[in-house]
């Protein structure tokens, strides 16, 4: 993993003195923006599971304990001591960053994030704040089993008071990680541990600190909009190419926030185009994709075709590639889905 | 044991050649998986635990028929300690509609209870608690039921088992607590990430027996696993029995394992199941054919059973939702 530089004096909560682009995959623009908020911010804190020394088991925080020293450190494999420890140390003044390497080994810690994290600051009015980032990764990977493959960020959606996203591009893990550590709220990253390997491309570092919000749009249509996030945008975007052969013209939006959620921006293509539909690999029932539609619908947006859901099916992931196939969307399906449903 | 104990045709080098080929049979085994894995037939997250078998094949046979076992993803040995047939262990694995749960499990979630296999888990620590469920079941169904639930020594920081200990000794449930101590949770070694690193101790606060064994020598683990297995049946409560071994191998395949100290290899050589029980075997005078076939028999058998697997069709798609509810 390169060593990325970022020079400029470390003043806490300003950009960074110079920008700079550099050749990253996802992995290693997650790497920069923490070496960049380790150097900016001396509140911040690093610390996880076979974080530090080893540098992350899928190598994104190489270097780091090297460089921070005993800011960045590993933990005993306790998840509850990791976030309850973050909480503490956040109302005292830290700027913890914490890493739960699979999103699943959360839910031994769930209290710690739910009844915890979410009300030191309203409980104290404000006089005490929590500003955790919590990063984690999700989703199913061939050969995976029912406990490492879950999409679970609708859990999380479900709490007020944490922010939420899952940036896809690597440039976003980039500026949402960044934003993350630079916003005074806790923030759960989801990552996926697919990406981390995935595509280099260039990278800018250094620019302004992002606001947590705001949606990309990945490609303009006239049938129908398509809302999506994190690793599911690349099939979509496929799905999306694939109509577009047979004349079907879908308007992608990716919304890497989903706490706080673009709601005006998704209504305004939904009334542009006259059809929804939201895909994500979580369960379909009570999923994200659910509460999408629902605003949609509270904004009085009249739809030409009844919205559209595409998730994984209500059933657990079974470790077999064989039979994950079948439940995962992958484009093909999730193009014929959209043709069907557009008839 | 010293070599007079093991004097050639006693019964000790009987025992030790049957442990031999038990360990031997284990190892073929997660050879062969990962032969499998490099060449693509099987996927996904593998964790082997070559090196560590002296503890399941110890432990084989303690267990009967109303006692349940639980352990982790680095379970395989136990699934085969447990006596599920390997050719099931390996259809799993490798996602075919003959493995034993049909490729919803795979390496790291196969579930076997007809061989009182109650499963691997991969969340860390999570068995401790469920074992304890077994145990008190146990109280309840007329059975004399022992339940034993393996984990490492990272998982002894986990809330879970923390809260599974204390359940079981203010109960007196019969539990066995087998820590299988390889040093290592993943990258990190646990004498980094505890103040007293001879786990077994932690047992006195919980008000239960605690020891560690070595767990290379499956005749230890045999009388002092069988010692707390006792115990437990007769209604003296839970035990802590920390065995002392090592994973030869990378935490799953495809780990680097670039951590490992200096003299920790060399070390490790020494001291794992094979190289203790042939030098043993040696020792008491056991041909070298004898030692040798321990080896090559196990690997004939794992040769056949994965080619049998590797014969059958895929999971079939059209079976992936059944089973969520009654
Ligand atoms: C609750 C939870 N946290 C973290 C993990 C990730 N993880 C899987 S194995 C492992 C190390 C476990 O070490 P140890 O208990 O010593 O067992 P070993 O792998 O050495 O057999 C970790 C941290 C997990 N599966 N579950």
């Amino acid at each position: 993993m390169p060593d990325t530089a970022v020079s400029g004096p470390a003043t806490t909560g300003a950009p960074s003195a110079t920008q700079d682009v550099k050749e990253l995959t996802y992995g290693g623009a997650v790497n920069a923006a923490l070496r960049r908020c380790l150097e900016e911010i001396p509140e911040t804190l690093l610390y996880g599971e076979d974080i530090a020394k080893p540098g992350g088991v899928f190598g994104v925080t190489r270097g780091l304990r090297r460089d921070f020293g005993d800011r960045v450190f590993d933990t005993p494999i306790s998840e509850s001591a990791i976030l309850g420890s973050a909480v503490g140390a956040a109302m005292l003044g830290r700027r913890p960053i914490v890493e739960i390497m699979w999103v699943d080994f959360s839910l031994v810690a769930f209290d710690q994030v739910v009844n915890q994290l979410v009300n030191v600051r309203y409980v104290s009015r404000g006089e005490l704040v929590a500003p955790v980032t919590i990063r984690t990764q999700q989703g199913s990977a061939p050969g995976a089993c029912a406990q490492h493959s879950q999409s679970l960020e609708a859990l999380f959606l479900h709490v007020p008071g944490l922010r939420v996203c899952m940036p896809w591009t690597a440039q976003d893990a980039y500026d949402l990680l960044v934003a993350a550590v630079h916003s005074d709220d806790p923030v759960l990253v989801i990552e996926n541990r697919t990406l981390y390997p995935a595509g280099t491309g260039p990278v800018r570092l250094g620019g302004p600190v992002q606001q947590p919000g705001g949606l990309r749009v990945r490609r303009e249509g006239t049938d129908a909009t398509v809302v999506t996030w994190g690793a599911m945008t690349a099939r979509v975007l496929e799905a999306a190419a694939t109509l577009a052969g047979e004349g079907i013209s879908v308007e992608v939006l990716e919304t890497p926030w989903l706490n706080p959620f673009p709601t005006d921006e998704v209504a305004a293509s939904a009334r542009r185009t006259g059809a929804l539909a939201v895909v994500h690999e979580a369960n379909t029932t009570g999923g994200f994709g659910a509460e999408v539609v629902a605003r949609v619908a509270g904004e009085g947006v009249a739809l030409r075709v009844p919205p559209l859901r595409v998730g994984l099916p209500d059933t657990r992931v079974p470790a077999a590639p064989s039979l994950a196939a079948g439940l995962v969307p992958g484009p093909d399906a999730i193009a014929a889905t959209i043709r069907e449903w557009l008839g | 044991m010293t070599a007079t104990d093991a004097a050639p045709g006693s019964a000790t080098a009987g025992t030790s050649l049957t442990d031999l080929r038990m360990v031997w049979r284990m190892r073929a085994f997660e050879e062969k998986v990962r032969e499998l894995r490099l060449a693509g037939d099987a996927v996904g997250s593998i964790h082997l635990g070559i090196g560590q078998e002296g503890v399941a094949t110890g432990a084989s046979g303690l267990a009967g028929p109303q006692d349940a076992v639980f352990a982790t993803y680095r379970g395989h040995s136990w699934a085969i300690s447990c006596g599920v047939p390997v050719e099931a262990l390996f259809g799993e694995i490798l996602g075919r509609d003959t493995g034993i749960n049909g490729g919803r499990g795979g390496s790291a979630h196969l579930t076997a209870p007809a061989y009182r296999f109650f499963g691997e888990n991969s969340i860390v620590g999570a068995g401790a608690p469920i074992a304890c469920g077994a145990a008190l079941a146990g109280r309840h169904d007329g059975s004399d039921r022992v339940a034993l639930t393996v984990f490492g020594d990272g998982a002894m920081n986990q809330g879970a088992v923390h809260e599974a200990m204390n359940f079981a000794s203010a109960f007196s449930l019969p539990v066995v607590f087998l820590c299988e101590n390889n040093s290592w949770s993943e990258l990190t070694p646990i004498d980094e990430m505890v103040r007293d690193p001879e786990l077994f101790r932690r047992a006195a606060a919980y008000g239960m027996p605690g020891e560690r064994i070595d767990g290379n020598d499956p005749q230890e683990v045999r009388e002092r696993l069988g010692d707390a297995f006792e115990v437990a049946r007769e209604g003296g409560g839970p035990t802590l029995v920390e065995a002392m071994t090592q994973r030869l191998v990378g935490h799953y395949i495809g780990d680097a394992d670039q951590y490992r100290r200096p003299g920790e290899r060399e070390r490790d050589a020494e001291r794992e199941p094979v190289a203790l029980l042939t030098r043993r075997l040696r020792e008491s005078g056991v041909s070298d054919d004898e030692i040798a076939a321990a080896e090559s028999d196990a690997r004939a058998e794992m040769e056949a059973a994965a080619a049998a697997a590797l014969a059958a069709p895929l999971a079939d798609p059209a079976t992936a939702k059944e089973h969520l509810y009654a």
